[in-house]
């Protein structure tokens, strides 16, 4: 049957089922695939933190949302159009944020008793009129899977598992894509399990087979490959980025990389990378906590290697204490944290910007800090090279703010080559001529010598040390001294970093500050008010502290300021604090990234209008 | 700094291992013994001086670091044994010392201990014990015993102490020992002993803390009484000790026996021969529970050694292993793996 073949420029759709499923591979590959016919992309994943929630259940549900496009990307979508919902659960707790008209693919076969009823579902979706407003496309995707695997050996549970990527090959053939991709990674994945591989590889073509002679769809879609600069790309998450850059900052700076660190979703990922890059002269050391994480940092920091510490907001807590130790002795390290929602274990798998104020702030005694937040996923291979050389240069703790979404998410990536990196250049002390190790270069860094130099033999801790001479000191004079010093040190960084950029409309009346994960959705609201007739200006923040040198300056020149961020306000409060400008807040906190949608509405409420749409 | 025109050929002496900071435990404390057999131990190791490092964590002990002329960092409470493995994994040529005491080990950093224990990172732990909280002047600690009065148990402790020993054992160190402050030729055998061990040395160290709990260990080191109260293990030898070593220590199964050796009913070919290399945990762990027995000697010297590999040297070869295997890291290589794709 001939199909009809309509073209697009952009579409988000959105996997969902139960956490085994395989949600989350599908989606990535969906995306890899996506990203490799040239399209741009964004990614939402999102799942529960338990591993296997019990089969069918509503809070079992894992998904995978993504948006890709002819032209550029900055989220991945409000509202997905496209929704493949393996189960009853998997459709209720999703159907709400479809599009109308959108079209959901599902698995019919398993729309059971049991499992209608673990959806709480009093009658069958598929039978009352419910779904009235959606085109839906019931497919028996477990039976078809069984056909497709009939003549294997494979188990009962083996041909189950494969299912998901029948439903893959379908969405492929959806949207005109090649199945290719996926089977040659099927086969690398698989080398050792070749007959895993074949079947996962004959269920993806029956799922693209069944699209093309199936009556029950009869148009496919197309979406044209975006004008991207020219360049090799790779579809890249945020923690892979941050990985590949804690790698390439250690590599130009020419020292061993040290990572001291403790399992913590979602930063674990940074860890399980590094373990396999030994060769690289990578060291990890998984600790027996939090504590040790940063302290066996530290120690590696005097030993002389390039030091790193991954974690997550509870994390960061526990490494308060050392984060001072790394202050008063003026170490250099990179302390990581993929912020998570909180208070304490609170959404353990989901995103939220509520540890600014503990990354700025969160220290007995004055400890200052430069922060530095990563706004998309790629942008965290520059922010933790950039954040490894401030570590390195002012001899100081950075801390670098990611978040689960742009963590987990993924976008594609040109891919810079080696040599084009800017240089990091590491100085170690070994002339023993007027040694003091609290004597301070022009940036105030005190030198780095390390145990091994002959000649340098000295003593840092967690006491006051005096100016220059560095022994135990409880001089009054000495520590106020000393406070200031390090609090100037870290204020002097502005004169290092770039100043805050204004995009958009720079003569508007209101401008949109954002910082960290925020920026693909503002860029996005922004985007879409200025279409809509409204002059808006924005500005994204990456330095946190010190802030660029400008932000006054930037901020005073509009009358409204909006500050969207996912936690109650904690930029709001600094720059509030800091420059004693009025601003206006929008935060909503539900584990989840904005919706360009959200703050489209309020630009247009603040500049007296409704959002044109 | 002191010092910079060190000729490494020329020996040097203890007091080249003094920093140029004034001491300032209260006089009589016994950590000026620790220090001193310290600094008459470093000279001999046949490590340079800039590649020992004392690390500690906080109590008196562990104002350690600052008195010893080599590199030195003085950490956070309990953390030391973590701040030293970091260290040792990035230069695993240095000589790494941790001193710290039984409220920062046993206590805050009872954690940290007993992974570096299992880990076995190549490092030498000197845990002053002297069973009381001393820089905060006179609380109980892990190792006070049962219906201790202190300040914050004005009617007697009512928590079972630490067994450090059964501690270390039941964490895997590879090299366990004891000592005591007012027996200076013994513990500087027990530091050159745990020096020469590879991987994580424990050595308890009782230590007379003369403001708030002095007198702990007199029986163990008064003239009169010692000889009866301490039992000296020596390697290869019957486990003796009391006056001109009258007495010895008889094994019957799983139970030790004080013995009188003067009756002609036992000879010195009935006692337990001290094994300091034995594989098996289970005898190591019979001495250490003379401690908590009235009527046993306590035991001092070193209770088990064995060699077992250590962290940082796994950790090196493993990333030797690999960049023999997979060529050294080559980061445009990195930069351009996996799934990628070209926009012309
Ligand atoms: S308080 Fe006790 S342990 Fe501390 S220095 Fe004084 S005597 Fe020594």
């Amino acid at each position: 049957m001939e199909k009809e073949l309509k073209s697009l420029s952009e579409v988000t759709i959105r996997f969902a089922g139960d956490s085994g499923d395989g949600m989350q591979l599908t989606g990535s590959q969906f995306s890899d695939t996506t990203a490799f016919v040239g399209n741009d992309l964004s990614t939402l994943p999102d799942y529960p933190s338990e591993i296997r929630a019990p089969a069918g259940t509503l809070y079992g549900v894992s998904g995978f949302q993504l948006k890709f496009s002819s032209d550029s990307v900055n989220t991945p979508g409000d509202m997905p159009y496209v929704l493949i919902a393996m189960n009853p659960a998997a459709l209720k707790t999703n159907v709400k944020d479809l599009k109308s008209n959108g079209i959901i693919i599902i698995n019919e076969d398993a729309f059971d008793k049991k499992n209608l009823k673990l959806a709480n579902y009093e009658t069958n979706p598929l039978e009352d009129d419910s779904l009235k407003g959606f085109k839906v496309i019931p497919v028996p995707i477990s039976t078809l899977t069984a056909n497709a695997l009939k003549d294997t050996n494979l188990t009962p549970k083996e041909v189950a598992r494969c299912k998901n990527f029948f439903a893959l090959g379908l969405t492929y053939w959806l949207f005109n894509r090649p199945v290719e991709p996926t089977i040659n990674w099927l086969h690398k994945k698989f080398s050792k399990m070749p007959e895993i591989a074949e079947a996962n590889e004959l269920v993806l073509k029956a799922g693209s087979n069944f699209g093309e002679v199936t009556q029950l769809i009869t148009v496919r879609y197309n979406v044209e490959s975006a004008k991207l600069e020219k360049g090799i790309y790779k579809n890249v998450s945020g923690n892979e980025a941050t990985s590949i850059g804690m790698v390439a900052a250690a590599h130009k700076a020419g020292i061993p990389l040290f990572l001291g660190s403790y399992p913590i979703t979602p930063a674990t990922e940074i860890l399980q990378n590094l373990s396999k890059y030994k060769n690289f002269n990578v060291k990890t050391y998984q600790a027996e906590d939090e504590i040790a994480g940063i302290t066996s940092a530290i120690g590696a920091s005097f030993g002389g290697n390039l030091s790193y510490t991954t974690t997550s907001g509870p994390g960061l807590a526990l490494k308060t204490e050392a984060l001072g130790l790394a202050v008063i002795t003026e170490l250099p390290l990179v302390v990581i944290n993929v912020q998570r929602g909180g208070p304490s274990t609170g959404l353990p798998t989901k995103t939220e910007q509520s540890d600014l104020l503990q990354a700025v702030y969160g220290r007995n005694g004055e400890a200052p800090i430069p922060v530095l937040a990563a706004s998309t996923p790629k942008d965290c291979f520059y922010m933790v090279y950039e954040a490894t050389r401030i570590a390195l240069k002012y001899m100081t703790p950075v801390i670098l703010l990611t978040d689960a979404y742009i963590a987990n998410g993924s976008e594609p990536w040109k891919l810079p080559h080696a040599d084009e990196l800017p240089d990091i250049d590491v100085k170690f002390q070994t002339e023993t001529e007027n040694f003091y190790p609290y004597s301070r270069n022009e940036f105030n860094a005190r030198p780095w010598a390390v145990p091994g130099t002959p000649g340098l033999e000295h003593r840092i801790g967690g006491l006051e040390k005096s100016h220059i001479y560095g022994n135990v000191a409880h001089d009054p004079d000495n520590h106020d001294f000393m406070v200031k010093l390090r609090a100037k040190k870290v204020a002097d960084i502005a004169n290092d970093i770039p100043e805050l950029e204004i995009e958009g409309d720079i003569d508007a009346d209101l401008i949109v500050l954002g910082w960290g994960g925020t920026k693909g959705t503002i860029t996005e609201s922004v985007r879409r008010a200025r279409k809509n007739g409204y002059k808006v200006a924005q500005a994204h923040l990456k330095y946190l502290n010190p802030l660029p040198k400008n932000t006054e300056e930037v901020l005073k020149k509009y009358k409204k300021v909006l500050i969207p961020e996912i936690n109650l306000g904690q930029l709001a409060r600094i720059i509030k604090s800091e420059f004693l400008v009025d601003v206006e807040q929008y935060n909503k906190v539900r584990g989840l990234p904005f919706k360009a949608v959200e703050i489209q509405t309020k630009i247009a409420e603040m500049l007296g209008g409704n959002n044109g749409e | 700094m002191e010092n910079k025109t060190i000729d490494q050929e020329v020996k040097l002496k203890p007091k080249d291992f003094a920093s140029d900071q004034d001491v300032r435990w209260c006089p009589g404390c016994g950590d000026y013994s620790i220090l001193s057999q310290a600094q008459k131990v470093m000279p001999e190791i046949g490590v340079p001086k800039e590649k020992i490092v004392w690390v500690s964590g906080i109590g008196c002990s562990s104002r350690f670091p600052y008195y010893m002329s080599t590199y030195g960092f003085h950490g956070i409470h309990g953390r030391a044994p973590a701040i030293a493995t970091g260290l040792k994994l990035s230069n695993p040529e240095l000589s790494v010392w941790v001193a710290t005491g039984d409220g920062d080990l046993m206590s805050i950093g009872g954690n940290h201990f007993i992974h570096t224990c299992r880990k076995n990172i190549d490092l030498n732990i000197l845990m002053f014990n002297n069973e009381i909280y001393g820089l905060t002047k006179g609380q109980y600690s892990p190792t006070s015993e049962r219906g201790k009065v202190t300040k914050t148990t004005p009617y007697g402790s009512i928590d079972t102490p630490f067994n450090p020993i059964s501690l270390a054992l039941g964490s895997k160190a590879t090299f366990i020992a004891r000592s005591i402050d007012r027996n200076p030729k013994h513990l500087k055998e027990v530091l050159t002993k745990a020096n020469a061990h590879k991987g994580t040395s424990f050595i308890e160290i009782y230590q007379n803390c003369i403001i708030f709990n002095d007198g702990a260990f007199d029986d163990l080191s008064n003239k009169e009484t010692k000889e009866d109260n301490v039992l000296e293990m020596k390697h290869g030898e019957p486990l003796v000790f009391g006056k001109d070593n009258n007495k010895g220590i008889k094994l019957d199964g799983f139970t030790p026996k004080v013995v009188d050796l003067t009756t002609g009913e036992y000879s010195l070919d009935d006692l337990w021969v001290h094994d300091e290399f034995d594989e098996s945990q289970n005898r190591a762990y019979i001495l250490s529970q003379f401690h908590d027995n009235p009527n046993l000697p306590v035991p001092i010297g070193v209770f088990r050694q064995v060699n077992s590999p250590t962290l940082n040297e796994e950790l090196e070869k493993q990333i030797k292993f690999q960049i023999e295997k997979k060529g050294k890291g080559n980061l445009e290589s990195l930069l351009f793996s996996g799934n990628t794709w070209e926009v012309e």
